[in-house]
């Protein structure tokens, strides 16, 4: 134990780091104050005014659109990619640019999309913020696949085929279901990074219907007021019980 | 007979492959070529024409954007940016470094709860995190009237909108990004190395500079492009914690997008950014070829 | 007349949990000797290595070493103060050094002159014959050459004992069998106390001085290779060296009783074995006998022709085992014979049940 004593220093000090803002915030979500700072006793107003915001409620439903579409074609796509490379492709040169949108930086990638929508000349909406959200959701997708696949044994599928089953029905009944635990736990990583995205949907979403970082973005420049502590607090709730669930459920850093 | 049967067999495996790698692969392929390399191809292209007045290009070809870049005004941003990167990711690797290293020398079944407290605040809406820290350092914010009131200081400290503020609120965004790749790189390391050095003579210490902290150098390295290509691209930080005085390159190129109406000269800083990157992920290449020929560890 | 120990093992023990991996263990070995710790996987043998080298706390017992100025407690020394040095089954040749830097890193910790350490190091590495790979990166090497640098890494820092974590495991056969000999001749030629851990008693039988036998985290026996064979002193020693055939029974003045079977030739050298015992008896002390004189009887049911040797495997009424007989060269018996064993009294060893 003495042994990890100095060690344990830095440690406590990265969580105290990490976990001090978020703290103040969820604390400051229940103050009966005007102003989102100093704390004048405990209130549940914010949440209240939180419910009745239009703007919000609009933008969550906008978000949650872009967030299922993407992750239903994200995770479809990105499945496919990462069983292709695994099986048919072999390239190493590949599999580095089927990875590649989830580390292009998002604002390089967002202008590109903007400038690509604007010379094809489609209407920018929900629409294209979904075909935006799908390209780096399917790499993240793609790339916990892979991970899983290289540690699968492929004589499972080979006994699967020599006891008589087809190319098709070992795919499903196989190939699919040893998959799975990096198949949701990809789903849940995109599902979770759409919701939360800010940049490429700020350039690629129209005017009329922002999501729903775009409406927090506006909140926080244009004037803070108590309700963001509370809509702040709602969604790390929400983050986080998603996580800890995909965490639970799927093992996610084995996966990765 | 025996020839064309055997040749046709052969030509159906070949066929059976390419139907595969067409199902497979093709989709995702033909998704990421038309949403990612044609979108950065175009941009590159737009780095030599003449921007348009209302934004978008005129098809004229010019290299002017790369001239304007190269102005004292712009030049002096960007090394504003790589300054405050560099701060960052240097912050980054000191908190980050001992952090994974501690990480990895805990019981087993205590490692991976530590590393998903490490990434959970990762997992929150990125906005609502720099938003915090307009919270927490506002000058009526919590550390503020803590310091005033144990008597620490007299009025309170102007901790908001400054360089320092920024640097706080990207080192918060990425910090998690060093700590995984440091942390996986750690715990990659054959311990038999470790107890080899100490067993020729090395102290704890020595141990760790010869043995641990080389071979962890290209995951480290790996870490500190997560942190340093992200930092300069940023907009937001620089923004909300910055108060507009602090402009980076990103805040540059969101505004000749949207704003200005610079297309090609957005493109031209924007394409800096990603040649860092590149440019970078070489330079990580070259050192682990040079640290890892280990070949296949017995 | 023994020579005063150069490693003193006395009591030492070490527990994980719920498992005893070292259990009151107690060994001496002896300068310039070339030991062998034997024993299955899972023995204790790599724990009590590790234990030696510094790598795990014992939890009872102590180690001391012979030094210049008398004797040296071991275990109040960490790993990098050890006159010891280990050579690790994967190697652990550091990836990011050449040959070179692998084999000086060590004289470099002793901070010696720099001269001093370029002679030794090109010594050594003549010495295992790689002095030209001495720019090498190990991924550039072979599994025999990888075997040479960690071995030239351990001996060029001239320790008083050197530890070998089964150091021929990663070679394939035919490399293994010239690395054996590789091995003695070193240890002869650098006079170091060689301590050899291994699973395989093939190797520790060719390579040791003497051996000490572990199972369960206890030492079994410490013999020298032939007494390990000819004078096993437990059904366990009997069973893992060699091959062999058991039978248990009860020692009377005629023989060894054995319940459905009958008398069997075998005395008793000592006066403790009680009355029930377990004869074992060498394949090659069998011989095939006409049905008057043998004293078992069966029908042959397998014969293997290996190395100039024929090993016939019998089917005994009563007995659970095939009993295994081997001759030299090759045998006229075949599947299905019936044929008759026996054995000189004096060839079987009675061992307590």
């Amino acid at each position: 134990m003495r042994r990890v004593g100095w060690l344990a220093l830095p440690l406590w000090l990265t969580y105290a780091f990490l976990y001090l803002p978020i703290v103040v915030l969820v604390v400051m979500s229940f103050n009966a104050s005007k102003t989102p700072y100093a704390w004048k006793g405990f209130s549940l107003q914010w949440y209240r005014e939180l419910m009745s915001d239009d703007l919000i409620r609009q933008g969550f439903i906008n978000t949650l659109i872009v967030a299922v579409g993407a992750t239903v074609l994200a995770t479809a796509l990105g499945t496919l990619l990462a069983i292709g490379i695994n099986r048919y492709v072999h390239s190493a040169l590949v599999e580095a640019y089927s990875l590649a949108p989830a580390i292009i930086p998002d604002l390089a990638l967002a202008i590109g999309l903007l400038a690509t929508f604007a010379l094809v000349g489609v209407t920018l909406g929900l629409h294209t913020v979904l075909l935006a959200h799908v390209v780096f959701g399917m790499a993240f997708v793609a790339a916990v696949v892979l991970a899983r696949l290289g540690h699968q044994d492929q004589s499972l599928e080979e006994a699967s085929r020599d006891l008589g089953a087809g190319p098709i029905s070992t795919f499903w009944r196989i190939t699919v279901p040893g998959l799975m635990p990096a198949i949701v736990a990809g789903a849940l990583l995109v599902f979770t990074l759409s919701l939360d995205e800010f940049v490429i949907a700020y350039f690629t979403d129209g005017p009329s219907t922002p999501t729903l970082p775009i409406v927090i973005y506006s909140m926080v420049r244009f004037g803070v007021t108590p309700e963001i502590n509370a809509l702040a607090a709602l969604l790390l709730l929400v983050s986080f019980t998603v996580v800890i669930s995909a965490q639970r459920i799927t093992k996610l850093t084995d996966a990765l | 007979m025996t020839t064309t049967s055997i040749g046709s067999g052969r030509g159906a495996a070949r066929r059976r492959a390419l139907i595969g790698r067409a199902a497979f692969a093709g989709p995702g392929l033909v998704y990421v070529t038309a949403f990612m390399t044609v979108p950065l191809l175009l941009i590159a292209t737009y780095t030599v024409l003449t921007r348009g007045r209302f934004g978008g290009v005129k098809w004229e070809f010019t290299l002017g954007n790369f001239a304007k870049a190269l102005d004292p005004t712009y030049l002096s941003i960007l090394g504003n940016s790589l300054l405050i990167a560099g701060i960052t990711t240097v912050l980054a690797l000191l908190l980050g470094y001992p952090t994974a290293y501690g990480i990895s020398r805990l019981p087993r079944q205590w490692q991976a709860v530590a590393i998903v407290m490490v990434v959970l605040p990762f997992w929150s809406n990125f906005l609502i995190r720099t938003y915090a820290w307009i919270v927490l350092l506002n000058s009526e914010g919590p550390i503020n009237s803590a310091l005033v009131s144990l008597g620490v200081i007299g009025a309170p400290l102007d901790l908001l909108y400054n360089r320092g503020a920024v640097i706080a609120g990207l080192l918060y965004a990425y910090l998690p990004l060093v700590i995984l790749p440091v942390y996986a790189a750690i715990e990659r390391v054959d311990p038999q190395l470790q107890e080899a050095a100490r067993n020729l003579g090395a102290s704890k210490a020595r141990t760790f500079w010869d043995v641990t902290l080389p071979l962890t150098l290209p995951g480290t390295m790996i870490g500190a492009i997560f942190v340093f290509v992200p930092s300069m691209g940023n907009f937001v930080v620089p923004e909300l914690l910055g108060g507009g005085k602090t402009v980076m390159v990103g805040n540059l190129i969101r505004d000749q997008f949207l704003e200005a109406r610079n297309w090609p000269f957005g493109a031209v800083l924007a394409l800096s950014v990603v040649a860092f990157l590149v440019l970078l992920f070489a330079l990580q290449a070259m050192v682990a070829r040079r640290i890892n020929s280990a070949g296949p560890r017995a | 007349m023994t020579p005063s120990p150069l490693l003193r093992i006395s009591h030492l023990s070490k527990r994980f949990g719920q498992t005893v991996a070292v259990d009151d263990v107690s060994l001496e070995i002896r300068p310039n000797e070339f030991f062998s710790l034997l024993g299955p996987s899972g023995c204790g043998k790599t724990t009590l290595l590790r234990a030696l080298a510094g790598f795990e706390d014992p939890d009872s017992g102590t180690v001391t070493i012979a030094g210049e100025s008398g004797e040296l407690d071991l275990l109040r020394l960490p790993p990098e103060r050890r006159p010891i040095n280990l050579m690790f089954q994967s190697y652990a040749l550091f990836p990011h050094m050449s040959v070179e830097r692998n084999v000086a890193y060590g004289l470099q910790r002793e901070r010696l002159d720099r001269a001093v350490i370029r002679q030794r190091v090109d010594e050594v590495l003549q010495t295992v014959g790689l002095t030209d790979k001495a720019t090498a990166r190990p991924a550039q090497l072979s599994g025999g050459q990888r075997q040479r640098v960690a071995l030239a890494r351990a001996i060029v820092k001239r320790p008083r004992l050197l530890l070998l974590d089964e150091p021929l495991s990663a070679l394939d056969r035919k490399v293994r069998a010239e690395m054996q000999l590789e091995l003695k001749r070193l240890q002869h030629e650098v006079g170091i106390t060689f301590v050899v851990v291994t699973h395989d008693q093939e190797e520790a039988m060719s390579m040791a001085d003497r051996i000490a036998v572990m199972s369960d985290g206890r030492v079994e026996q410490v013999d020298s290779p032939v007494d390990l064979y000819t004078r096993p002193r437990t059904v366990f020693v009997a069973d893992f060296i060699g091959t062999s055939n058991a039978f248990v029974g009860t020692l009377t003045s005629g023989g060894v009783m054995v319940p459905g079977i009958g008398m069997l030739p075998g005395q008793s050298v000592s006066a403790d074995a009680g009355p029930e015992v377990t004869l074992i008896v060498r394949p090659e002390d069998i011989r095939f006998a006409p049905t008057g004189q043998a004293v078992l009887a069966g029908h042959v049911i397998d014969v293997q022709y290996f190395g100039g040797a024929s090993t016939v495997a019998v089917r005994v009424e009563g007995v659970d085992r095939p009993v295994l007989v081997s001759c030299q060269g090759t045998t006229t018996l075949a599947r299905g014979d019936a044929t008759g064993l026996a054995w000189d009294p004096a060839a079987a060893v009675l061992l307590e049940a």
